[in-house]
């Protein structure tokens, strides 16, 4: 049953890639409302999703990294939803999109989906801790998108490039200021995620703390260098893509090296 | 059954010293008046001048000429410029009008405005009927309908408004950008005009000339600058518009890289409009620097010129279902109808645009 709520909601988002293409395809660009409607749509099935689950392990469904992945793509979703708007930002959808369809899609495909072996217990600190720390990744992952949106944006204006539906990408400026907003929201929330982890009464993983720490070091540095005004927007923007991706793949390779939950 | 027609005269029939005689056509009320019009409108844009009137017998298009010309002016050659359409035809090329597929620039948004203008005019001295008032409103959604569905309008086309583009596209809000112009020419005034009507207000003028530096100054609402200070001034600036005489490049790669690590965060668009080339190509290479010179800045402007001339097929045909249902609702469902491509059929050709040219 709860699979196919997700079915459903990756399907909304996969109208919303195809409503893209098309868009492209006819040099048209207009995708900004569909594509709001399309992730709006698919993030309502993706909470019935996440309630399903929730309610029939008791706790946050964040136990192996299929729930880590939908909460991923949820929380991105979200920060879209939430952000999207108030930035007015056109084509951001349509980028959001196909990165919230390939999350799912994948989460979908891989076997992934190992239900933990022990029932684990409601520990409110873990699950605030958790939840706050995707959340963040949702927005370190908007932050992204609006990377690999001014790294289009740039490429087209340095090479004279400007004929394609892209060129309705929003000015670099309204472009980099997003990111930082997003990057210091995303700090904010993974900082309380952080700090909410050593309350979690248990022993603190070694592993996970190494990497929780990488990343918000990595991400600390960013904003540091914006703030002291040495970095270029677009070296900012390269590191926004390349650090959510980084910080994916270590959200994958805890998975493997630790006993416990993912998160 | 009352008859719809336009009378008119535009730049794809008449050159603009036939069109002057006819620029300053007279009001509604006498043009009813002495033509025996029911009801007319008067559109007279610097490209043309149409009478849009509607009448239940036919109005001879020798008394509309007779009341537009200024003065007795009217030469016998004019009667060849004029053209007119009728029933379904006026409805269609009212819709090419203020769909911006007539003018002269295509896709132009200013002529819906003006038709707007024209409307309103006609409507407050009382020569709207409900005729003309279903028409033109019929036509300002034909228009939304274009400027939404089709690409008509998109992409600057020329030099001035091609460089004010690209500056949004790189600082979004102008109104707190500096800029910088060096060489005070025809064409960086057209761009500075184009800047300043987006919002810039700290313009600084730098020329040889220090007098010519102040009028042009003058003439942008900026300032003059010395000459030799340009270069402590491109280092504050974030837009650039160069155009001088040097023979040599003034900006080269060894002056800008340091300049720009000083301000990592800050880009600067260069506009060179100067020949031979003030900037050296490549400077475009540095980070934070976005360097156009005249030829990328006109390639753009043509390109977006193709565009919209692309977009033509696409717009024709949101008209033709437009001009399909207006038609029928007006009774002229019995006339032939017209596809888009008979409408136009050689595209931009205006020429050969003239469905009854007298």
């Amino acid at each position: 049953m709860d699979r196919q709520l997700l079915i459903v909601s990756t399907l909304c988002y996969f109208a919303g890639v195809v409503h893209t293409l098309l868009a492209i395809r006819d040099r048209i660009s207009r995708p900004r409302r569909f594509n709001f409607f399309a992730i709006g749509l698919g993030f309502l099935f993706q909470t019935a999703f996440l309630s399903v689950r929730g309610h029939a392990l008791g706790r946050c469904p964040l136990t192996n990294l299929f729930e880590v992945f939908i909460f991923l793509a949820w929380s991105v979703a979200l920060i879209y939803l939430l952000v999207g708007p108030a930035y007015r930002l056109s084509l951001m959808g349509a980028f959001t999109a196909p990165l919230v369809f390939g999350l799912q899609t994948f989460a979908l495909i891989a076997p992934i989906d190992v239900p933990h072996q022990a029932r684990l217990p409601a520990n409110p600190w873990l699950e605030f801790h958790a939840s706050m720390s995707m959340v963040a990744y949702g927005a370190f992952a908007l932050a992204c998108v609006a990377g690999v949106m001014y790294l289009v944006q740039e490429r087209q204006l340095k090479t004279h490039q400007l004929h394609s539906v892209f060129s309705r990408l929003p000015p670099l400026s309204n472009l980099f200021a997003a990111i930082t907003r997003l990057l210091w929201l995303g700090f904010a929330l993974y900082t309380a995620g952080l700090i909410g982890g050593f309350f979690t009464g248990g022993p603190l993983p070694r592993v996970k703390m190494i990497c929780a720490f990488g990343v918000w070091l990595f991400y600390g540095a960013i904003l540091q260098g914006r703030h002291l005004h040495r970095l270029a927007p677009k070296r900012v923007a390269l590191l926004c893509v390349l650090g959510f991706g980084a910080a994916v793949s270590v959200l994958w390779a805890i998975n493997f090296v630790s006993q416990g939950p993912p998160v | 059954m009352m008859n719809l027609f336009c009378v008119g005269i535009s730049h794809h029939t008449a050159k603009v010293e036939t069109r002057e005689r006819y620029a300053l056509p007279r009001s509604e009320e006498v043009l009813r008046a002495e033509s025996g019009c029911d009801e007319a409108l008067i559109l007279a844009t610097c490209n043309r001048v149409e009478v849009y009137g509607s009448a239940a017998a036919t109005v001879a298009t020798d008394r509309i000429t007779d009341c537009l010309v200024r003065g007795g002016a009217k030469t016998p050659e004019d009667a060849g410029v004029f053209y007119r359409y009728e029933g379904g035809e006026c409805v269609r090329h009212l819709f090419r009008v203020v769909s911006g597929l007539d003018s002269m620039v295509i896709g132009e948004t200013d002529i819906l405005g003006q038709v707007k203008k024209s409307y309103a005019n006609a409507r407050e001295s009382g020569s709207v009927g409900p005729h003309l008032h279903r028409l033109f409103q019929r036509a300002f959604r034909v228009a939304k309908q274009v400027r939404t569905r089709t690409e008509i309008t998109r992409g600057a086309v020329s030099v001035g408004s091609v460089a004010v583009d690209l500056a949004v596209k790189i600082f979004g809000d102008l109104r707190d950008r500096r800029v910088l112009i060096l060489g005070a020419g025809e064409t960086s005034e057209r761009t500075a005009r184009a800047l300043n009507s987006r919002g810039v207000t700290d313009i600084r003028v730098s020329n040889r000339s220090f007098e010519r530096a102040e009028s042009l100054a003058a003439v942008v609402r900026g300032r003059a600058i010395s000459f030799h200070e340009w270069s402590r001034q491109c280092a504050e600036v974030d837009i650039l518009i160069s155009s001088t005489a040097a023979e040599e490049p003034l900006l080269t790669p060894n002056v800008l890289s340091p300049m720009m690590r000083e301000r990592p965060d800050r880009p600067l668009f260069i506009i060179d409009i100067a020949v031979p080339r003030d900037v050296a190509p490549e400077v475009n290479e540095i980070d934070g620097v976005f360097l156009y010179d005249i030829d990328s800045l006109q390639a753009i402007a043509e390109e977006s010129l193709a565009l919209r001339r692309q977009q033509i097929a696409a717009a024709e045909v949101i008209i033709a279902a437009h001009v399909s249902d207006f038609r029928v609702r007006l009774g002229y469902a019995r006339e032939s109808p017209a596809s888009p491509a008979s409408v136009n059929p050689r595209g931009l050709d205006g020429g050969a645009f003239r469905a009854s040219q007298l």
